[in-house]
């Protein structure tokens, strides 16, 4: 390809050819493999492929579990990222280092620890059930504490850059003024950093909605109760490929429904 | 896929022919089976073979030392999808018959595939059956934590049939992808019981307790082995199946629990 020698790109206006193959390459390697699903999917038995049980049950836990992680993540996730930001404390380096771990760990050593923690035997989860009765693994919230772990750190650390960059001067401003600590964060501090919470928020649930290591290692598989739509798709493909390739579309559409609309939501305020 | 396994076999050929440590000449077993072989096998086996076919690989280099056995483990479907697809390899061992079959109907092996071992199903519990589990019945237990291999699985879909034959409709609370992460959930005692293969229980070196399951409630899975039929190297590849159900190759299974067909 070559660049026409005149036109309304002036020389720094030009896109460079090369990066623009390299972007449309780039591009490929995301959409190639969506369109080889696209060619698998047997379309007309798509309806009752989609009004399955297996498929409605999946895609119920998928959505209360994925929003129930997105909420805990944004209660405690908050918080957590307040504090690496602005509290001075011996070993914030390291604190900071164990939250976002769970980005770098293979989700399946992820539910594996949550399991030796939390599980029945675990070191907490041991006297949890003795004390209660309380089973998380094999739950539904045992699902839900499995997608918060793997998630979660995609709000705080999105949130903690938006606290620490933000100019603090109009923090000092409003308590000269007279605003109280709560009125400050709530007034100001939040505003500020709304794009970037939002932000994190959309990456958390959609970390969330496609958790599967995890939630496999830690919540087991069982329709209705633990298996969400990642799961579904599993185990689909080893006895039925006509449902996963449905299950499978079904979730490239949520995604991308909620990725795009929210992107251009976000896009905008920022 | 079946260009990208022609590359790879006509350098597997090229490497196996340029390999100056596999000349035949320096080759000095005496035992019939070792005269002339030389070169590299490449056996694709279901991961439940693995240790025994890592014994098996030892003894038949010993055997003959002009071989290099390198073993190719993994789901019998994916090996099987890899055979069809046009991967390089001389045999093929799949953990059950409807893998082997496909392969076959493919056109893909060049012996009429035999059955070399089987595999029974056992219940395993963690070590001190806090649940005390002592039969199938206790699978329809709403009390207990079970757990199965899911439907579609080889494994899955044994238990089920030995759980029918048995008459019983088991309370289910996980379908596990494989037999390895269902045994690792009972190992550290999140669940009370679940069926694997005896194999499993016996490799498991004691960190699960096997249960046995009555000979008219319990499941045979047959192990079949063939040559394939684009092997690049088919002489060893008789030879290295005529081992395997030889008597040395059947005590070696024997050890981690298989019983000879």
């Amino acid at each position: 390809m070559r660049d026409r020698p005149a036109g309304r790109h002036t020389a720094a206006g030009r896109p460079p050819a090369l990066l623009i193959a390299l972007a449309c390459l780039g591009l490929a390697l995301f959409v190639v493999p969506f369109i080889g699903l696209l060619g698998r999917v047997p379309w007309s038995e798509l309806p009752g492929l989609l009004t399955s049980p297996t498929a409605t049950d999946a895609l119920r836990l998928s959505i209360v579990s994925s929003l129930a992680a997105t909420a805990i993540a944004l209660v405690l996730g908050v918080p957590l990222a307040w504090l690496l930001a602005r509290i001075e404390f011996p070993g914030r380096a390291l604190v900071r280092g164990i939250v976002t771990l769970p980005l770098v760990l293979p989700p399946v050593v992820g539910g594996a620890v949550l399991l030796f923690a939390l599980g029945r035997r675990g070191m907490v989860g041991g006297p949890l059930y003795r004390a209660t009765g309380l089973l998380l693994p094999f739950s539904t919230a045992g699902v839900v504490l499995a997608t918060t772990f793997v998630a979660m750190p995609f709000l705080v650390i999105t949130v903690e850059g938006a606290l620490r960059n933000m100019d603090r001067r109009y923090e000092g401003a409003a308590a000269s003024l007279g605003a109280g600590r709560w009125t400050v964060m709530r007034r100001v501090t939040l505003p500020m950093v709304a794009p970037s919470l939002v932000a994190g928020m959309v990456l958390t649930w959609a970390r969330a909605f496609g958790e599967f290591g995890a939630t496999i290692t830690f919540a087991g598989n069982l329709q209705g109760r633990t298996q969400t739509l990642p799961l579904a798709v599993y185990v689909a493909l080893e006895s039925d490929r006509d449902t996963a390739v449905a299950i499978s579309l079904l979730m490239v559409a949520v995604s991308l429904a909620v990725l795009v609309s929210l992107r251009d939501w976000w896009g905008r305020s920022t | 896929m079946r260009v990208l396994g022609l590359i790879a076999a006509t350098a597997l050929l090229l490497a196996a022919c340029g390999d100056p440590g596999a000349t035949p000449a320096l080759s000095s077993s005496t035992t019939a089976l070792a005269s002339g072989l030389d070169g590299e096998l490449l056996v694709s086996a279901a991961a439940s073979l693995t240790d025994a076919f890592a014994d098996i690989e030892t003894a038949f280099e010993h055997a003959n030392p002009g071989v290099d056995v390198v073993l190719n483990l993994g789901g019998s479907s994916s090996l099987r999808e890899q055979i069809i697809e046009g991967a390089p390899a001389d045999v093929f061992a799949s953990a059950n018959m409807a893998n082997m079959d496909d392969v076959r109907t493919a056109g893909e092996v060049a012996t009429e595939p035999r059955v070399f071992a089987a595999n029974l199903l056992q219940i395993a519990v963690p070590a001190g059956n806090p649940g005390g589990v002592t039969g199938l019945e206790d699978f329809g237990r709403g009390d207990l934590l079970i757990g199965l291999c899911a439907e579609g699985v080889p494994c899955g879909d044994f238990a089920r049939e030995a759980l029918r034959k048995a008459g019983v409709d088991p309370a289910v609370d996980t379908n596990e992808p494989d037999v390895r992460a269902l045994l690792t959930k009972i190992e550290i005692g999140e669940l009370d019981a679940g069926i694997t293969y005896v194999t499993d229980v016996v490799t498991s070196g004691g960190a699960v307790e096997g249960i046995e399951i009555p000979a008219e409630q319990n499941v045979t899975a047959d192990y079949p082995i063939a040559v394939l039929a684009n092997a690049p190297n088919p002489v060893v590849a008789e030879t290295f199946v005529a081992f395997v159900l030889s008597a040395e190759g059947q005590a070696i299974l024997e050890q981690y629990g298989f019983a000879s067909p």
